[in-house]
């Protein structure tokens, strides 16, 4: 069984670090909970990283780090050679759920960060670009539509845009499409693949997923919980871009047996 | 009930067709359903009056009940005595009404937004929300006065605490991805508070206010019972004194189209306000 990553086959060249964490650790003081230690991680321009690991393993801990909603205990936290200290315009995030407001149309939604940082006016000047990256994603026509007009994966796709509205330099992805059906979930994940490409953006991804962690990722960081650690860094090597085919090809099934095994090893999922 | 007829198959290539049962109050409109019960009631109604099994000073007929209806109609349509005393009681109605969504919002956003309100303010609210309200009706008087003040007081005394504990629950209603994705895009405190947590609350807010609606009416006319003054309660009161029973019954009545027109304006402003927000009818808040 092929269980080594081999270097054959490597996309483009890593382009410059865009978001670095080192030595980063978390304890809760409430607890005292090691919910992270030492994760070192390194995202390059115009690739996608993916952490995986059971429920506990400090996933959730580390997306909150890196979207600046809480601070480490230790350790450096750097996107654009700027130290993460609070929220910042450069972080795009999307959630599980699509999080639209269902009083303000899908344009109002997109443009709803733009609203948040610069005011009324520079939010209507934004609607352009809203329609834009409303067209990049496939809703066009849908401007005015509200959100419970919407299905579980158009609304996905709005927030897709809404996420991209402030040209992020990372998007910080929480299980985006864990709520949807199989088939929309596998179609969205392709979808997501081809705007980041699109976009050259940064992406990092958390799943439970291992096959979804795989189709869409050039790193997977495999994550243990207690303390939560980055178990290991696997390098996917299968060719982009990526399509659902691929998932039946026995390279791709060495790979999502590999972290399934490291997954495995000790705890349970 | 309809038993749901199932075709026997004659062999296997039939197909199989059957009537679902349909229960027979689903295919009733409503408007018939509600006139039936409405003439039941009459009828009884009717029944036991008619047959002199109650006194008429205790029930009037039917008739007796519309007879009198007509006459307080024509003196409000006229602009009678009644009429003055009607519009006291909704002028206590819209001020106290006025009041208690001034008072109970401001409360809902002081226990519902800030850890102080929620800690050291709520558990106060809590106790006095639990007191019977009415109580406090003489004490009210003997602050304002006889006149419409102390109606007033105590109308929106009853109305501010379902107000509070609407736009209260209505903060808390936001989940976590909205308050993490507002934290990730720099939003103040206040924005948060404006731009999401106020208008995901909207559904509560407005059931507080549905509420709070029944309650300034209960209020005012309770007000009226105990504290005097020339509004449409003392009217009631005093006719019951008179054993005018009939006058009593249209005096309620008129005085229900009064709750309804309240109850239908904030209903018309939540549909209007909180567009997005689909409401089953009859359901509890509604």
């Amino acid at each position: 069984m092929n269980t080594e990553p081999s270097s054959e086959i490597i996309g483009a060249p890593l382009g410059a670090p865009v978001y670095e964490l080192a030595n980063v650790s978390k304890t809760y003081a409430r607890n005292r909970v090691v919910a992270l230690q030492d994760v070192n991680l390194t995202l390059h321009k115009g690739s996608f990283s993916s952490v995986i690991g059971s429920s506990g393993c400090g996933k959730s801990t580390l997306l909150k780090i890196m979207a600046g909603l809480i601070p480490p205990t230790k350790g450096r936290v750097i996107l654009q050679g700027q130290p993460v200290k609070g929220a910042r315009r450069d972080i795009g995030m999307m959630f599980q759920q699509a999080t639209l407001f269902p009083w303000k149309t899908a344009v109002e939604n997109i443009v709803l960060p733009i609203e948040i940082r610069d005011g009324k006016a520079a939010a209507m000047k934004a609607f352009d670009k809203a329609h834009d990256l409303l067209d990049v994603v496939g809703l066009k026509g849908f401007e005015n539509v509200y959100p419970n007009e919407l299905s579980g994966g158009m609304a996905q796709r709005a927030s897709i845009c809404r996420m991209l509205i402030t040209e992020p330099a990372i998007l910080l992805l929480d299980e985006p499409f864990s709520a949807l059906d199989e088939l929309s979930r596998d179609m969205m994940n392709m979808e997501l693949q081809r705007i980041c490409r699109e976009q050259d953006a940064t992406a990092f991804l958390v799943t439970h997923s291992i096959q979804e962690a795989v189709i869409l990722s050039d790193d997977i960081y495999v994550m243990k919980p207690r303390p939560g650690r980055v178990a290991e860094i696997i390098d996917v090597d299968l060719p982009r871009p990526r399509t659902l085919n691929m998932m039946t090809t026995p390279k791709f099934g060495a790979i999502v047996d590999r972290i399934r095994r490291l997954l495995d090893k000790g705890e349970d999922m | 009930m309809n038993d749901a007829r199932i075709k026997q198959p004659k062999d296997m290539a039939e197909d199989t067709v059957w009537v679902q049962e349909i229960s027979l109050i689903d295919s009733i409109p409503r408007w018939i359903a509600m006139s039936f019960v409405f003439a039941v009631f009459i009828g009884v109604w009717q029944l036991v009056t008619g047959l002199g099994l109650v006194s008429p000073i205790i029930l009037p007929t039917p008739w007796e009940t519309l007879e009198d209806m007509i006459f307080v109609g024509k003196n409000l349509i006229a602009g009678g005595y009644l009429l003055k005393a009607l519009w006291i009681t909704i002028l206590e109605v819209i001020y106290g009404f006025a009041l208690a969504i001034t008072i109970g919002f401001s409360l809902g956003v002081l226990v519902g937004e800030t850890a102080f309100g929620e800690k050291a303010v709520m558990p106060y609210l809590v106790a006095i929300d639990t007191m019977p309200k009415v109580a406090f009706a003489p004490l009210f008087v003997a602050w304002l006065g006889f006149g419409i003040e102390s109606k007033v007081a105590l109308a929106a005394f009853i109305a501010t605490f379902p107000i509070v504990v609407g736009t209260a629950a209505g903060l808390h209603a936001a989940d976590e991805n909205a308050r993490m994705l507002f934290k990730t895009m720099g939003a103040s405190r206040l924005q948060t508070l404006i731009k999401m947590k106020l208008p995901t609350g909207l559904p509560q807010i407005f059931t507080g206010l549905k509420i709070g609606a029944v309650g300034v009416m209960a209020g005012a006319i309770t007000g009226e019972f105990l504290g005097g003054g020339r509004g449409f309660g003392e009217q009631i009161r005093m006719a019951a004194s008179q054993l005018n029973t009939p006058r009593v019954f249209s005096l309620i009545l008129y005085l229900s189209l009064v709750g309804l027109a309240l109850y239908a304006l904030v209903t018309f402003a939540q549909r209007k306000v909180v567009f997005w927000h689909k409401e089953q009818v009859g359901s509890a808040d509604g």
